[in-house]
């Protein structure tokens, strides 16, 4: 296995002379799950992307497993945010989860029994199964995060790119998603995820990248979720940040980071 | 009928089913106005072809129109990429652009030629059986039917071996990218096929009734079903309904074939707006109706619970009464009586007074806490 899961060295990307992200370095360790935090505007989208190759860099260079994104691609999963599609769409849970085989079947073939079995499964560890024909409007948004984490599973990947999986989910789906990481962690893969909840970070990561246009801190969540980091990401005006570096148990009961208007605690939804 | 008449018929199932194809992707993708702007500025294309091979019915004007199409395309997502107008208005500014430099050109230099402006904005399918394919002598059929049927063979062949590319990349470009299918390549191929389809219907249809075919019957097919596969047999089959049945009107009333195929298809959109199972205005009302009913008898479970075995009771749980407690009209007071009796949430006792049945009670209980 390769030391790193992803390298990214001197990553630069802008938008029309804006710098997103500036001379970004990291490493993310194989086999850890590893938590992007940052304010909003912080890049932390623009980053998966770029890991990605679906925003092209001004500069800098980006390993995936020791390859680039192009040669590693069949070992990496991506979980887009939930509203970057149309719940509209006129298909079925099972056929979004079928999409995940679409890069090992490649241009014109289709997926057949061998795949459809295999999304299945994948439905069943999200706890999904029942939900197979249903209509993907029909879904709440716990649900459809699910249905995205399913699709990302049916490809077998070794590292998993997730853009923000717990956002507006309810507790049930959040449970689920958390057991799914533990279970892709045990296995040995990588997951890298953008997350909003920072008093969650030490409870499901291992590891943490702050983020904030630059890379503030990058390594072992006890090491870098400090205080004095988290300020300098989010500014210094955060109340919230009391008691939420290093033990989170405290830090459970206060309110949101500003970023997130709507806690999901403050979301309940009917499953 | 006459051999005529069923010759511009099978032309305008043809050119229909070829148009609504292509359509059900643009309405998923959003994008149902680039066909407006697409069958408009692939004039320009077919006028500068015309310059150069001076024949009406050479194959190279197909080909120029379906590059002007593209062309479109990339200027509208150029000028929308600049961020300092948005796409709707991209769309606005780049199709008169090129359409009113083929007008120009067409009133300028070609006005003696036959490439009229009416014909170019409203087809003639009627004069479609007059221009013939003759080969050896022999006499083939209708010239556009066999072009269109070609252009359908075309789209019915691209969607269903790249079925998989197209949805992926409609429902999920980032993913369709990031599993390495080029959603910029599927799009630009798509909107060749827009184009070319384009083409195609306008001679028969015009460029304006264009958007009609290729947007009104997918639109309709949305309503009516949330399968893909379904959605887009659907669309071919109302867009082949609306080529008939606009037909024939058009026979019945004397006017224009063309008008009176895009007129059906609205007429298609609008019965499935109405009238859908599940999506229609229609089951809409009802649906909320019911639902209203249904939360009222809830309502009136909880209000007769709560004034249950008080002094007031008999007084509070009358019909009559229901209109000035909980501010309901008369009419709607008995029709929650009635429909709360149906479901046995309630009886009417001997005096007329209302009590909870032990449904009613565990009901209203039960909703007061949940």
């Amino acid at each position: 296995m390769t030391e790193t899961a992803i390298e990214v060295n001197d990553l630069t990307v802008a938008y029309h002379e804006r710098p997103v992200l500036w001379d970004v370095d990291l490493r993310v360790r194989p086999g850890a799950l590893t938590a992007i935090v940052g304010p909003n505007g912080a890049g932390k989208t623009t980053l998966i992307k770029a890991i990605l190759g679906l925003v092209s860099p001004a500069a800098g260079q980006i390993r995936v497993l020791g390859r680039s994104y192009r040669e590693a691609r069949s070992e990496v999963a991506y979980v887009p945010q939930r509203g970057s599609v149309d719940w509209d769409f006129p298909t079925s849970v099972l056929d979004v989860v079928l999409m995940g085989t679409y890069g090992s079947l490649g241009w014109i073939r289709r997926p057949g029994k061998r795949e459809e079995s295999r999304a299945r499964e994948a439905l069943e560890k999200v706890g999904m199964e029942a939900f197979a024909h249903r209509q993907i409007s029909q879904l709440s948004g716990g649900q459809q995060q699910r249905v995205f984490l399913a699709r990302a599973l049916v490809q077998d990947a070794r590292v998993y790119l997730m853009d923000e999986p717990f956002q507006g989910v309810d507790a049930r789906t959040e449970r689920a998603i958390v057991d799914v990481l533990r279970e892709l962690r045990e296995r040995g893969d990588t997951v890298v995820a953008v997350h909003h909840a920072l008093q969650t970070v030490p409870e499901y990561f291992d590891d943490a990248v702050i983020l904030n246009v630059r890379r503030i801190a990058s390594g072992p969540v006890g090491e870098v979720f400090t205080e004095e980091n988290l300020r300098v990401a989010y500014g210094g005006r955060v109340p919230f940040l009391q008691g939420v570096a290093g033990g989170a148990s405290a830090a459970r009961d206060s309110p949101p980071p500003p970023e997130s208007p709507v806690d999901r605690r403050a979301r309940p939804e009917a499953t | 009928m006459s051999w005529i008449d069923f010759e511009i018929q099978a032309l305008a199932i043809v050119v229909a089913v070829s148009c609504a194809l292509p359509g059900a992707f643009l309405v998923l993708r959003r994008m149902a106005l680039m066909s407006d702007a697409i069958s408009h500025s692939i004039l320009l294309g077919i006028v500068l072809a015309f310059f150069v091979v001076e024949d009406i019915t050479h194959p190279l004007l197909i080909l120029a129109a379906a590059a002007t199409g593209v062309l479109t395309v990339a200027l509208v997502e150029a000028l929308h990429r600049t961020r300092k107008v948005k796409e709707d208005a991209a769309i606005a500014l780049v199709f008169p652009a090129l359409f009113s430099v083929a007008v120009i050109l067409i009133s300028r230099y070609a006005g003696s030629v036959h490439l009229d402006l009416d014909a170019v904005l409203l087809g003639e399918i009627a004069f479609a059986p007059f221009r013939r394919l003759e080969l050896w002598g022999m006499d083939l059929g209708p010239r556009g039917l066999w072009m269109m049927g070609a252009i359908l063979l075309l789209n019915l062949l691209a969607i269903v071996v790249f079925y998989k590319e197209l949805k992926l990349s409609t429902f999920d470009a980032g993913l369709a990218a990031a599993l390495g299918f080029s959603p910029a390549l599927v799009h630009y191929a798509f909107m060749t096929l827009v184009s070319v389809t384009a083409v195609g219907a306008f001679d028969s249809v015009g460029s304006i009734l264009v958007v009609a075919l290729m947007i009104a019957p997918p639109a309709a097919a949305y309503l009516l079903t949330d399968r893909l596969p379904l959605l887009l047999v659907l669309s071919g089959a109302l867009g082949a309904v609306s080529a008939v049945s606009g037909f024939w009107l058009a026979r019945g009333i004397d006017a224009s074939i063309a008008g009176s195929m895009a007129a059906m298809a609205g007429v298609t959109f609008l019965l499935a707006l109405l009238f859908a199972p599940d999506r229609g205005v229609v089951a809409g009302v009802r649906r909320r109706a019911r639902q209203r009913l249904e939360f009222a008898g809830v309502m009136l479970a909880i209000h007769v619970l709560n004034h249950e075995g008080g002094p007031r009771a008999r007084a509070e749980n009358r019909v009559e009464h229901l209109q000035e407690h909980l501010r309901w009209s008369p009419d709607f007071a008995r029709k929650v009586v009635r429909h709360a009796q149906r479901e046995g949430l309630i009886a009417s006792g001997s005096g007329g007074e209302l009590h909870l049945t032990a449904l009613g009670r565990e009901h209203a209980r039960h909703r007061m806490l949940h």
